[in-house]
């Protein structure tokens, strides 16, 4: 036993410079950005520079106000959707799974930039299937990148075709793990399968399913190449402009780094918030 | 018996009328993916309803090609991916590793930092990440700005971290007690244990390097540096650009994952479902 902390820092150094370089510091760091002025030469300490504008910019509001609106109603559908599809293709009566879960899983491998741009096009006002579609059974053409309401759910629809089988892999994963004999007993006993999935399912299934919300929503909230490439920079208007595109802007198109630090802290307190909440929904009862 | 086997029966075609439709619609804008790419522009863009594939690819490839290398983004994708991989999968075992199997000074501090810090959004250090490895290391569009960053990503401790305490000790002992050093354990006795393991990890990390947008945007934008995605990127919106040309694109940069994905669905699988078994 006598070498292990020297045998142990071994095998550990190598991540944990990179992990202490590239993540640990730019945490710090990004934190005390946010209180400098960096748009003049040396960069100076004014704690309320960013902040006091951030409280009082429209932009930014707009920003919090459309990625809060894309959460509130993307994840919750998402995440249902993911659980109508986990508990179907987990049901023993489903024939050609391997169909059905390569339909529902394929997503997860498709780049954002790829999926961006078929979107773009499946969407588009006079020559994207989409609106032949609705046209072909009586319907009126959608403008989903010309009016805020479309250009919002064009969004949202994008983001659960990409992610609601990635969750669906996670909770049936989470379904399998729970034991066998649970629902043999709940059937000999005549339990219908829906109360089983109410009364079973559901409640084993809280720590996963909130796990998945809190993944979701912390992807969600960073929300950029959706908006960026789909309706073109936040379009219309600004109206898809989520905080992540906000913080491109400011930081990289407008190299306002201490401004977009404190875009970034912003999405950090709402993470933070959120992840406690979870600790606190699925804590151990007394 | 009968009722309640034809009960079974009605049931199962219930479920399958209601999943098939849901599947088509989950399957459609790939397979849209795939007849755009075959499509000619002024196909693409004209009034009727299009399904089936056509045979302008190559043609489409090569108005890719003219608007921007893509064969030469690719070829920095495949070796950005492959090298990440490589890297961050044995840094991550090593980690996983150590933190699994031994007690040392300071494991806790390390254990909370880690977990800690986890939740917390990519966005916050993409600032300091930037102006460090652009403005202080001078290193923006480079392979090194590619790889190297990225590598802090702690899903591969954990999810290492896992795997290797699951492993029975005496395993590892009756090795030490014959005088075996550390570090052949590591790579003899562990490394190949673990390897369905490294298999998901590696698949998944390939994936996140292969698909990643941001980073690579913000720090490889010189036309000669970019990964695949990033050039791809730079043509959505433009004006004068083929459409079909994108769409081969896309295609040649999903095609080859869905393959992948096809024939190794179970490590696929277990790398995502391991994200949840923290």
């Amino acid at each position: 036993m006598r070498n292990r902390n020297a045998t142990a820092y071994r095998f550990l150094t190598p991540y944990l410079l990179i992990f202490a370089v590239f993540w640990v510091w730019p945490i710090i760091s990004s934190f005390m950005i946010s209180f400098q002025a960096t748009r003049t030469v040396p960069w100076r300490f004014a704690p309320g520079f960013n902040w006091g504008r951030l409280i009082g910019d429209p932009a930014f509001f707009n920003a919090l106000k459309n990625t809060l609106l894309i959460l509130v109603i993307q994840v919750p559908v998402m995440i249902s959707l993911a659980l109508v599809m986990a508990v179907l293709l987990n049901s023993p009566l489903l024939k050609a799974r391997g169909l059905y879960r390569f339909a529902f899983f394929a997503p997860v491998v498709v780049g954002e930039v790829a999926y961006s741009a078929v979107f773009r096009l499946m969407f588009n006002l006079d020559f994207g299937i989409i609106n032949k579609l609705l046209n072909s059974v009586g319907l009126p053409k959608i403008d989903w990148f010309s009016n805020v309401t479309p250009a919002m759910a064009l969004i949202m629809i994008a983001v659960t075709w990409r992610w609601a089988g990635y969750n669906a892999i996670i909770l049936l994963a989470g379904m399998q793990s729970i034991p066998e004999d649970v629902y043999e007993a709940a059937t000999l006993d005549r339990v219908s399968k829906l109360k089983q999935f109410f009364y079973i399912t559901l409640p084993l299934l809280k720590p996963v399913i909130v796990f998945c919300l809190v993944l979701s929503i912390i992807g969600t909230m960073q929300l950029f190449t959706e908006p960026f490439l789909i309706t073109e920079r936040g379009g219309p208007g600004g109206g898809t402009e989520t905080l992540g595109l906000l913080l491109y802007r400011q930081g990289f198109r407008s190299l306002n780094f201490g401004y977009a630090s404190a875009v970034a802290y912003t999405m950090a307190g709402l993470a933070i918030a959120i992840t406690l909440a979870q600790l606190w929904l699925t804590r151990e009862p007394k | 018996m009968s009722s309640r086997s034809s009960a079974r029966l009605g049931r199962s075609i219930a479920l399958h009328l209601f999943l098939t439709p849901l599947a088509l619609i989950w399957l459609f804008p790939l397979w849209m993916m795939v007849v755009f790419s075959t499509m000619p522009d002024n196909g693409i863009f004209s009034p009727g309803i299009e399904l089936l594939p056509h045979g302008n690819f190559v043609d489409n490839f090569n108005n890719l090609q003219r608007d921007t290398n893509f064969v030469g983004a690719i070829g920095i994708s495949v070796s950005v991916a492959v090298t990440y991989t490589v890297l961050s999968v044995l840094l991550t075992s090593m980690a996983g590793w150590a933190l699994a199997r031994y007690q040392f000074f300071g494991k806790g501090v390390v254990v909370a930092i880690i977990l800690g810090t986890i939740t917390l959004p990519y966005a916050v250090v993409l600032i300091p990440q930037f102006i460090m490895v652009a403005r202080d290391f001078k290193l923006a569009n480079t392979w090194v700005a590619l790889i190297v960053p990225p590598l802090f990503n702690s899903l591969g401790v954990l999810f290492m971290r896992q795997s290797f305490s699951m492993m029975p000790d005496d395993l590892f002992d009756a090795a030490r007690v014959e005088g075996v050093k550390e570090w052949r354990i590591f790579l003899f006795v562990a490394l190949p244990l673990a390897r369905p393991m490294l298999a998901a990890l590696a698949i998944i990390l390939f994936l996140a390097s292969w698909n990643n947008y941001l980073w690579p945007l913000l720090i490889n934008s010189q036309p000669g540096s970019m990964t695949a995605p990033v050039a791809l990127g730079t043509l959505i919106g433009l004006t004068k650009v083929s459409w079909g040309g994108i769409m081969a694109g896309a295609v040649m940069l999903t095609v080859p994952m869905l393959v992948v994905f096809v024939l190794l669905q179970r490590h696929f699988i277990a790398g995502i479902a391991a994200g949840a078994v923290k």
